[in-house]
């Protein structure tokens, strides 16, 4: 019935190593992606953009870049909201200093310029593994945090230290600042985040991302059969700060408009971005969707259901929150470790037998 | 193209279909939660308690009657963007976030969708400029002006010399505490003190290092821009240092019940402030007997009267008078925010709509003007007395430094301008 392979043969090495090798997982994917570019942008309100589905992008991308680091590479990093700060100044200092750039351009730059300073912080996961690395870059988390403070040049001296995001238009529609639709906005973060996805999927499916593998399974025996170690952190370091330098600028420049880098990236969004993704499953792009789904939306929705549904008083319902939001991320990890994705690895695999279960 | 029309065409019968409301709605972006609760709760209950004490007690603002609907900040940026979203689909007339970094967000969102922000003494301090910050109101007082009144205060007790002092400011470092900075040093230089800047990072509970250095070099004055849990650790800090209490000033925001400590241990210190203390004002019979009596209250009832809650009270008189300004002016009970636009920007504060409205000389007079959002920042000085456990105004409202804040304004806002590709309005 479901995910059904029988009469389905591959007659071409390139059909058979496709990423979705099953004929309905093929479907449901192009049917998630038309329902995304297509449906959605359809009933986009104000609100489901800005607080619901550009932040759930937004954070897609970012546990996307850490899911790279940490799940596929294995090398535990606390450093996200510091690289998503370097992605957002970046973004600014771009777009105040050059007006003309479009914003694809921007944005990558500032993903390239991140990914050079995350690479840069990579260097001491050569000599240090483990929790140890983590500290290594928690430290990261707070230096960038207080040099972007510290420093007037980042911020081009405004009074309080905030920045915030001029207009710019993509083929005469406005993606950021105040005037921007909603739907432009979301389409924007929409391109990016699909495209992001893409990337990494065929990324961990090639000789890079197996060499990651190979290093997080075990690095000694790694480095036997011929994997280099310094190629291979240095470069999941870089790519991960691309994709969080690529989250942070989108955070900033679609989704908030404004920042301050002590309240918007500080060590919450580096503790959060790790929850989605452990939450969501590690090693996995679906994962980082599910988990960034859960993480972004779930205080919404209860949010909605709380103070716009039941009339509860705001702080009760606030309070709330945490305790179910808390509550069902425990339950999640009693009943399934591996996170969201392997639930849902678990049940393709039930379906497929379904209905026969022997 | 096709889908660019059916997405509109989607989107404008959402927009078509969203209620109409018949209040008059004045949106609460509270913070009950989280480590500025302390501050965010009693001014949340003085902003919903005025608005209920006039639908009891007038029927609402001409005839129409108002409603407060509330949305949890947690002081966070993120969340507030969510609440203006929320919010600003229910007919919202004014917005009033408490936040310096939520109000920073808001000030482009706001003004391209044609409503005010209400910030008195928060937020962007070059919103006085109203030429160019077109939606965005912060008088009496702003940042700035509390600073330089501080500062004149200092040089007055020193009897007017405060060259090669040294005085520190101890800030929350985020964009509310480091507002003051550049008329600081612009200040610094023109009186000839030495500027120590300390800032304290979020949310403020350790600043042991911080205090050592003041141990250390011993400023002659303390200035503390702190908000929450900041304010009772540094005065803690300063009294365990013994650093004496009336040599340390607070921004308005250090300078509520909140911040203080027991007994005799806080005595003396000061803060500025841009209304008057305590609720010895017949507007507060008014909320005993509609709101508290009644049942009605926001909060338990036991913040009426305190600093926070008469900041809170004297916000939600400010915005009921711009409402009413607004109906006058356009004839129309049911005011759009557009309208609350332009009520805000020909307000008369006078002291007799001060006094009528029940709190008779509460703050300085102002008006607004299409150039001047910001009044005059007068800024008065109060001091903790531990005797009576309360403040007391010792210091009148008196005009800061406008030159030099003037001038900083104009810098600021024409950057802000230019970044913006804003053309100021013709003022």
């Amino acid at each position: 019935m479901f995910y059904r392979e029988s009469g389905d043969f591959k007659k071409t090495y390139q059909k058979d190593s496709q990423t979705f090798p099953i004929k309905f997982d093929r479907m449901r994917y192009y049917f998630v992606l038309a329902v995304a570019f297509l449906v959605i942008p359809m009933f986009l309100t104000d609100y489901m953009a800005n607080a619901v589905m550009i932040p759930f992008l937004v954070w897609a991308i970012a546990a996307l870049g850490l899911n790279i680091l940490v799940g596929y590479t294995g090398q535990l990093s606390l450093g996200t909201g510091g690289f998503m700060a370097v992605g957002a100044y970046a973004t600014y200092k771009l777009m105040t200093a050059f007006p003309g750039m479009d914003m694809v351009t921007v944005i990558l730059l500032s993903g390239l310029i991140t990914a050079f300073v995350g690479a840069m912080f990579g260097l001491p996961s050569l000599r240090i593994k483990g929790f140890y690395l983590a500290v290594a870059t928690l430290a990261s988390q707070f230096f960038l945090v207080w040099l972007l403070n510290k420093v007037p040049w980042f911020y081009n001296n405004s009074a309080s230290g905030q920045i915030s995001a001029p207009e710019r238009e993509m083929f005469g529609v406005i993606i950021t600042g105040p005037h921007a639709t909603p739907v432009a906005a979301y389409l924007f973060c929409l391109v990016f985040a699909v495209a992001l996805a893409w990337l990494a999927r065929n990324l961990t499916r090639g000789r890079l991302g197996r060499s990651w593998m190979a290093i997080r399974d075990m690095d000694i025996a790694a480095e036997i059969i011929g994997v280099n170690p310094l190629m291979a952190k240095l470069s999941a370091f870089a790519v991960s700060s691309f994709f969080i330098g690529i989250a942070g600028s989108l955070f900033f420049s679609v989704y908030l408009g404004a920042a301050e880098v002590t309240e918007a990236f500080g060590i919450t969004v580096s503790f959060a971005v790790l929850f989605m993704i452990i939450i969501g499953g590690l090693g996995s792009i679906f994962g980082s969707f599910v988990g960034a789904a859960f993480m972004v939306l779930m205080p919404v929705l209860l949010k909605n259901v709380l103070v716009g549904g039941m009339g509860w008083p705001t702080d009760l319902a606030a309070h709330f929150e945490y305790i179910i939001v808390g509550g069902l991320i425990i339950i999640f990890l009693i009943v399934e470790p591996h996170g969201l994705a392997q639930m849902a690895r678990v049940l393709k695999e039930k379906l497929r037998l379904w209905p026969f279960p022997h | 193209m096709k889908l660019k029309q059916l997405a509109t065409i989607a989107l404008t019968t959402l927009a078509v279909s969203a209620p109409v409301a018949a209040d008059l709605v004045f949106p609460s972006l509270s913070y009950r939660t989280g480590p500025y609760a302390a501050g965010g709760t009693p001014y949340a209950d003085g902003w919903a308690d005025y608005f209920t004490m006039l639908n009891a007690r007038d029927g609402g603002i001409g005839g129409v009657m108002t409603s407060v609907p509330e949305c949890e900040t947690g002081y966070n940026t993120a969340k507030g963007v969510e609440c203006y979203e929320s919010l600003k689909g229910d007919g919202a007339l004014v917005f009033n976030p408490l936040s310096t970094g939520i109000t920073y967000q808001l000030i482009p969102k706001a003004t391209a969708d044609d409503i005010p922000l209400l910030t008195q003494g928060y937020g962007r301090t070059s919103g006085a400029n109203g030429a160019i910050f077109s939606h965005v109101f912060n008088f009496p007082a702003n940042y700035w002006a509390g600073a330089s009144r501080i500062v004149n205060r200092i040089k007055h007790e020193a009897g007017g010399d405060i060259a090669g002092k040294n005085i520190a400011l101890v800030y929350h470092n985020s964009g509310y505490g480091k507002e003051p900075i550049p008329t600081l040093k612009a200040l610094a230089e023109k009186h000839g003190f030495d500027l120590t800047l300390i800032p304290v990072d979020h949310p403020g509970q350790e600043q042991k290092s911080q205090w050592l250095q003041i141990r250390r070099e011993r400023p002659d004055n303390i200035i503390l821009y702190g908000w929450g849990v900041m304010n009772q650790v540094a005065l803690q800090e300063a009294a365990n240092i013994r650093y004496p209490m009336d040599q340390m000033f607070g921004i308005w925001w250090s300078g509520t019940e909140n911040d203080k400590l027991d007994g005799m241990a806080s005595h003396g210190y000061k803060a500025a402030t841009f209304h008057n203390v305590g609720s010895e004002y017949p507007v507060y019979k008014d909320i005993q007997k509609h709101v508290v009596d009644a049942g009605l209250a926001a909060g338990d009832g036991s913040n009426v009267g305190s600093v926070l809650y008469n900041r809170g009270m004297y916000a939600a008189m400010t915005a009921a008078t711009a409402a009413a300004t607004a109906q006058d002016m356009h004839g129309e009970k049911n005011i759009t925010a557009g309208m609350m636009r332009d009520g805000l920007e020909n307000i008369n504060m006078s002291d007799a709509v001060m006094a009528a409205a029940g709190l008779p000389k509460f703050g300085p007079e102002f008006t607004g003007s299409c150039a001047n959002h910001g009044g005059t920042g007068q800024v008065g000085i109060q001091q903790w007395d531990g005797n009576k456990q309360a403040w007391k105004l010792i210091g009148g409202f008196e005009s800061p430094d406008n030159k030099v804040i003037g001038e900083l304004i104009k810098a600021d806002s024409d950057a802000y301008a230019a970044e913006n590709n804003i053309t100021p309005r013709d003022c």
